[in-house]
């Protein structure tokens, strides 16, 4: 079934979807990330994917592009999912809302703000959203010391 | 001696055979330790696991109440304030406030290792123990302490409290409190 939607996207945006891959039942699509907003919208008003289950950040360090944004989107109606991934570079770190689409998506960006520091262009409101409200960085980019930037690295026990 | 019963029967000649003319002598600063020590009224603040033990010393099994230690739901009316739990950077705005709020004298307790030093979460986001921030009077090791741990450290404030010198002087402005 979820193939079904795989074609119909591979339709009408045959220039953006770069990647698709099925693993255990499972479509993961990667598209390109200036179309996310309208490929959004089109999941949601042709194939029925009227949930936004969750949108998070991914840090792979050392690669390039280093981030990746995910969403991950359910439709109610069939129960089926679909796993929808956009790459972002390091400079420039920065994602087209969709709380256009799926108004949820807002905290969601502003969590992947917070701790990713990946920015989402005409948000409404990006402001941190677990972290308090003066914090300065990222905390789970993989380059963000564990124990906070004022301490020292952890260096073992010393017992 | 049955004072409410015939009560309209014993005549103040009779009161005196029963009490007579006792007088006690203590300090005064016996008496106001001892008030306070005997009415510690701890602020209803739990943070993380450590606030299920308080909760369950609170209760019917451990029962707080028997010694005078009712828990309040404003810091206006509490006397102590037992750090139940993890202290994040994100709420130590909010105990700094609850604290400030309490009137003096207060007490502080940290409750397990988390208000302690920080415990297990040797991370950003939490605070190092609470001890950074607020002065601890006693320190209740365990994750989490069982409800003896913390009915101990409680006694251990009591016998803290029953310690201190001229709580009196400082209570009509003579003087500063010597801690216990």
């Amino acid at each position: 079934m979820s193939q079904a939607v795989v074609t119909k996207l591979n339709g009408a945006f045959a220039a953006s979807v770069l990647d698709v891959k099925e693993h255990r039942g499972e479509v993961t699509v990667t598209v390109k990330k200036e179309e996310i907003v309208a490929i959004c919208q089109f999941l949601k008003d042709e194939a029925g994917y009227n949930f936004l289950c969750d949108l998070c950040g991914v840090d792979y360090l050392d690669q390039e592009p280093r981030f990746m944004v995910v969403y991950n989107m359910y439709n109610i109606a069939t129960k089926e999912r679909l796993r929808v991934k956009v790459l972002v570079t390091e400079e420039g770190a920065n994602v087209d809302t969709v709380s256009t689409v799926w108004s949820t998506a807002n905290w969601h960006e502003r969590e992947c703000w917070d701790l990713m520091g990946i920015s989402f262009n005409d948000h409404p409101d990006l402001r941190r959203i677990l972290m308090p409200a003066d914090w300065e960085g990222h905390p789970l980019r993989k380059d963000y010391p564990l124990q906070g930037p004022d301490r020292e690295l952890y260096q073992g026990r010393i017992s | 001696m049955g004072v409410t019963q015939g009560a309209e029967k014993v005549s103040v000649a009779d009161c005196n055979k029963v009490l007579g003319n006792n007088v006690m002598t203590t300090s005064l600063d016996l008496v106001v330790n001892w008030s306070r020590s005997r009415s510690l009224w701890p602020m209803t603040f739990g943070l993380a696991c450590c606030a299920i033990e308080m909760m369950a010393t609170g209760a019917a099994r451990f029962d707080l109440d028997r010694m005078g230690i009712l828990f309040r739901a404003s810091p206006r009316q509490a006397d102590v304030i037992i750090i139940a739990g993890t202290v994040t950077h994100k709420m130590l705005p909010v105990i700094k406030v609850v604290y400030e709020q309490m009137p003096e004298p207060k007490y502080v307790i940290a409750m397990g290792a988390c208000a302690s030093s920080g415990g297990v979460f040797d991370t950003y986001s939490v605070v190092q123990g609470i001890d950074q921030v607020l002065p601890v009077d006693v320190y209740i090791p365990g994750c989490p302490p069982r409800p003896e741990g913390l009915l101990y450290g409680l006694i251990k404030l009591q016998e803290k409290i029953m310690r201190e010198r001229n709580s009196f002087g400082a209570a009509i402005n003579v003087g500063d409190v010597v801690p216990g």
